[in-house]
Order: C-alpha cells, then sequence, then structure tokens
C-alpha cells in the first residue's frame, strides 16, 4: 500500500436532543506522503469533521483512519493544526507561543537546539521580528502566520489547516497562500487544508477533494490538479487550464450540489 | 518599506500598523493616485485650533471633575452643620471632628497597653486578620473552584451547598468560630474566610468554564498533561477571572471585618469604633468611617493594579 494517509469508510454520528445526525458517510480518502489535499464543499458539509477525525479530536463512529499504517487515536503533535483563528495562547508571547510546542515535541533536545528551532520557524514565516510581541499587538494575518510557525515547528506528519485563511481580508490571504507554497515547495508536507475559496483550492492544492452537501455528506468527486510548481497567481490568471480546474469545482459546488437556500 | 519615497504631505499611514507590509500595500494606490495639490498650503492651520479646542474641552473636563465632587462635599458639610444645630446637639462640629481628626492621626502608633492604642495599630490588626482570612480562603477556594470548573462532577456535588451558604451573612457563622477556637482571633479570621471564599471559589469555576474551546484543542494537540495543563493553559486563562473573585472578596472583607471586630472586641479597627462609642467620642467614630474608606480604596486600588498587569487581552 503506497499511501500515507488513509481514511476508510469514516462513519460521524453525532448525538443531538434531537435524536442522532449523521455528519459523514463512508468518507474514502487516500492521501500520499508530499501531497497537498485541499477538502471543499458548502458549509456545513462535515469538512471540519473530517479534518477533527484525522487530527484526533472527534472519534469516528465508525471506520478507521489510518497515517503510516497506524490507526489514528486521540489527537498528538505530529498531526499538528493550524486553527481557523490562530488560537495563540494571548498570554504568551510569539516566541513562546512557539516554545510550548516545540518543548512538546524536542523535549530531549538541548535548550539552545530548541531555541534555535523555535526561530528557525518564525523565520519560515517571517515573523521573527515579532518574536517578543504578544499575540494583541499583532495583526490577524502575523497571529495565523505564527499559528502556521506553531504547526510548523511540531514536524507534523501531516499538516492540517482548518480555514487557515477565512478570516483574513483578501490581500493578506493573498500573502500568506504565497508563503505557504513556498514553505511547501521547502518541506514537503502532507497537507490536509479545508477551504471554501475555490481559488484558493485550485492555486495551492495538488488534488481538490469535493464534498457533497450533508448531512450524511461523503466525497463527492476528487480533481487533480495537474498544474507545474511553482505556481504564480499573475500567470495562472490567464491560463486556460487553471480556469478549466477552476470551472470544474464551481460547477461541482453551484451545480451539482447546490445548497438549498437557507 | 516604501513610506520614505512618498511625498512628504502623503501620510502612508497615520498608526503604525503592526503589519507594516500589508499597511502599505493599502495604503500605495491611494497616495500615489490621488494626490491633493491644494492640502499642503491648507493642512498646517486647522491643526493648532483643532489642538487649542482639545486643550479646552480638557481643562474643563478636569475642572469639573474637582468642582462637582468638592460641590457634594459641600452639602453633605452643610448638612452636617445643620444636624448638629437642629437636630442631635451631642454631635461633634466639623471643626471639633477636624482638630480631633489631627490629634488621632498625628500619633498613629502610640501602644499604652491592649487598650489604649493608636488607630494605626487599629489598622494593623484588622488588616492582619483580613490578610490571613483572605489568604487562607485564596488557599482553598481557588483551587476548588479550579475542580469545579473542571470537574461536573465536584461542581454537582459543591454547587447546591454554595447556593446556600453565599447568601448568608459572614457573621452568621461568629458563634461557630468561637465555640470551634475558643479565641477570638481565630474567629474574626474565620469569618473573614468564609466571607472571602465564595466569590473567589465562584468566579474561578466561572473563569475556567470561560475558557475558548480553541485553547483547550490546543493543548490537546500538544498532549500536555493535566498538570501541564493547568499550569500552562487552565491557570493563566483563568487568572483575570480569579483576580476579580479577589478583589471582590477582599472588598466585602474589608467590610465585614469593621462589624465583626466590634462583636469580638480586642484591637482592631471595628473595636475602636464600638469603643469610641462607648466612650461617646462620636468625633472618633466618624474619623474612623474616612479612614476606613480609605485604606478601602487603597485595598481596592492594588487589587486593580493586579487586576490590569494580569489582563492579558490590553497588553
Amino acid at each position: 500500500m503506497t499511501s500515507y494517509l488513509d481514511l476508510q469508510h469514516i462513519d460521524m454520528t453525532f448525538a443531538t436532543p434531537k435524536g442522532d445526525f449523521n455528519a459523514l458517510r463512508d468518507v474514502n480518502l487516500a492521501v500520499r506522503q508530499g501531497e497537498f489535499i485541499a477538502l471543499i464543499g458548502h458549509s456545513g458539509c462535515g469538512k471540519s469533521t473530517v479534518l477533527n477525525v484525522v487530527a484526533g479530536l472527534l472519534d469516528a463512529t465508525s471506520g478507521v483512519a489510518l497515517l503510516k499504517n497506524r490507526e489514528i487515536s486521540g489527537p498528538g503533535p505530529n498531526r499538528a493544526v493550524v486553527f481557523q483563528n490562530h488560537s495563540l495562547l494571548p498570554w504568551l508571547t510569539v516566541y513562546e507561543n512557539v516554545k510550548l510546542a516545540v518543548d512538546k515535541v524536542m523535549a530531549d533536545k538541548p535548550k539552545a537546539e530548541r531555541r534555535d528551532w523555535v526561530m528557525h520557524n518564525l523565520k519560515l514565516v517571517h515573523m521573527e521580528h515579532a518574536a517578543d510581541k504578544r499575540p494583541g499587538e499583532i495583526s490577524g494575518g502575523m497571529k495565523q502566520r505564527v499559528g502556521i510557525a506553531r504547526a510548523l515547528a511540531m514536524r507534523p506528519d501531516v499538516l492540517l489547516m482548518d480555514e487557515p485563511f477565512g478570516a483574513l481580508d483578501a490581500l493578506t490571504r493573498a500573502h500568506l497562500q504565497d508563503s505557504v507554497m513556498e514553505i511547501q515547495a521547502e518541506l514537503d508536507n502532507t497537507v490536509l487544508m479545508i477551504t471554501h475559496d475555490v481559488d484558493e483550492a485550485v492555486l495551492l492544492s495538488d488534488r481538490i477533494v469535493m464534498m457533497t452537501n450533508g448531512p450524511s455528506a461523503t466525497i463527492g468527486e476528487i480533481l487533480a490538479v495537474d498544474l507545474p510548481r511553482p505556481r504564480d497567481r499573475l500567470k495562472l490568471a490567464g491560463d486556460p487550464h487553471y480556469h478549466h480546474l477552476r470551472g470544474r469545482v464551481l460547477e461541482f459546488l453551484y451545480q451539482k450540489h447546490q445548497k438549498t437556500a437557507a | 518599506m516604501s513610506a520614505q519615497i512618498l511625498p512628504l504631505n502623503a501620510v502612508p499611514a497615520d498608526t503604525p500598523d503592526a503589519d507594516g507590509s500589508e499597511a502599505t500595500i493599502l495604503k500605495l494606490p491611494e497616495t500615489e493616485a490621488g494626490p491633493a495639490p491644494a492640502t499642503p498650503a491648507v493642512a498646517p492651520r486647522p491643526v493648532p485650533l483643532l489642538q487649542d479646542r482639545v486643550r479646552r474641552e480638557k481643562t474643563a473636563a478636569i475642572l469639573k471633575s474637582i468642582l462637582l465632587p468638592l460641590l457634594t462635599f459641600a452639602v453633605i458639610l452643610a448638612a452636617w452643620i445643620y444636624i448638629h444645630d437642629h437636630v442631635a446637639h451631642g454631635f461633634p462640629t466639623p471643626g471639633q471632628t477636624w482638630d480631633h481628626a489631627k490629634d488621632v492621626l498625628a500619633h498613629p502608633f502610640y501602644d499604652n497597653g491592649p487598650n489604649d492604642m493608636g488607630i494605626g495599630w487599629q489598622l494593623l490588626y484588622s488588616l492582619g486578620r483580613v490578610g490571613a482570612g483572605f489568604g487562607l480562603a485564596a488557599l482553598v477556594g481557588i483551587p476548588l473552584g479550579f475542580m469545579m470548573g473542571m470537574s461536573d462532577g465536584v461542581r454537582m456535588a459543591f454547587t447546591p451547598l454554595i447556593q446556600i451558604l453565599k447568601p448568608v451573612s459572614p457573621l452568621a457563622w461568629l458563634p461557630i468560630g468561637l465555640m470551634l477556637f475558643k479565641a477570638v482571633d481565630p474567629s474574626a479570621i474565620f469569618v473573614i474566610f468564609i466571607t472571602c471564599i465564595w466569590p473567589m471559589i465562584i468566579n474561578t469555576a466561572a473563569g475556567v468554564k470561560a475558557i475558548p474551546q480553541d485553547y483547550m484543542n490546543v493543548a490537546a494537540v500538544l498532549k500536555l498533561g493535566k498538570l501541564e495543563l493547568v499550569r500552562r493553559v487552565l491557570f493563566p486563562a483563568t487568572l483575570p477571572y480569579v483576580v476579580t473573585g479577589m478583589r471582590l472578596s477582599l472588598g466585602i472583607a474589608w467590610m465585614v471585618i469593621v462589624a465583626a471586630e466590634m462583636l469580638t472586641g480586642g484591637v482592631g479597627i471595628g473595636f475602636w469604633v464600638w469603643d469610641e462609642w462607648n466612650n461617646l467620642n462620636v468625633s472618633s467614630i466618624i474619623i474612623a468611617i474616612g479612614v476606613i474608606g480609605g485604606v478601602g480604596i487603597v485595598l481596592d486600588l492594588l487589587m486593580g493594579f493586579v487586576q490590569q498587569r494580569l489582563d492579558y487581552s490590553k497588553h
């Protein structure tokens, strides 16, 4: 078996006061090492549930999630999460936030090495200048950069990103997307990213996993994004193949699985 | 940064944005595409005018904040004199009280045996009892509050008891203290302990409950152990709530100690008030009211300062 991360027949049912709610039904996905996967779908389609199962924050009702042929149970730093709203601890500085993670995963390493590793990861996201600032003192885009640095610093097997740029303005988002592509070119991480931004999905990912609407959501289609890397958003803007791929995703979202008006 | 090459009148960003790079990009089109030719000539003039107006408004505000309270005090003083003249002739005049206050406050730390000590000693004894009761309550109440916040079982076990005991005046516990400890000092401390513990428990538990799920998710992903979770996440996240509880309880404790000492006797500001009443020294009581109020303000300011230091959202 060549897959690195393997979701097999994942079913997720939540017990609610109004009875059981079946969020996911038979989700199957095999991810290769170093692959960048974008999960896209309308809100409420269970994208986050899939991510949380891989993160170990939720236990699937049935089915298994395998990482490197081992069953995932419970959260752990080998599946680092970049949360939508950065989730930095506000009483710690930028440096200390990343260090909290580094101390956890490199507990056996000497102090100096841990320090260097923190700074190395802050440099990756261009945030070394703000190491001594607190999250309250930096902008939303910068917080999200630090959130990414914290996740990268865990040297995860899989990097999970839950709508990492959803709360940012368009210009900041573009900056961060470029940074993520840069980092991805350098580190070749395996990434699972949730998004509801079609352009973001096409720009960043190797494959786009499109989910049907919930309840009982599942994977509708998977689209391979065979655009050569490195990708340049300006050049892609005039690339017919880019538009074709983008059109395929839009077609899925707005024709085949249009969300009924709420 | 390309801010240096902009024309002088084009302010790139009036406040230094935290994320400089983004701010610059956002402002560039505006400053380059829309240069307003008239602005350099006109711009400097309105600025001093505005400053003048701001200064005048500020002065007026300061004057108001001094004059209005003075007016209130003047009304109180007039009422005081009226009471002396027409209602209770035993009541000291403001002048007599002032003279007595100078006397009392000039020698706060004289000591003529346990029944005759300066007001400074009386205050210190009271503060000592409040400090002891407050400290013990923190030692018990904060950990208990944490446990109640973290475990539904503990919360369910204690909530009814706390609900019943919280509205009871702490002074009702004084006889129980006297019976248990057979001495006045520990009984007074016990009463303060009871006073302080409820706000501390309730606020700490509420603080733990209010911790965003995001922080807990971060802790879960990092696989923090129970102790690490408390030390690195729960405690700092809850600290502002804990200090709020401490500030509340200290304020109430300072009120309760006066009443408790009136009942227990010995040395202490509450006892002093009662003793002076027995000597019909009403001016001493008025002085005590002022001094107790002053100490209360200082205690609250101290806690307020600690609270502000720990409020990470304002850093």
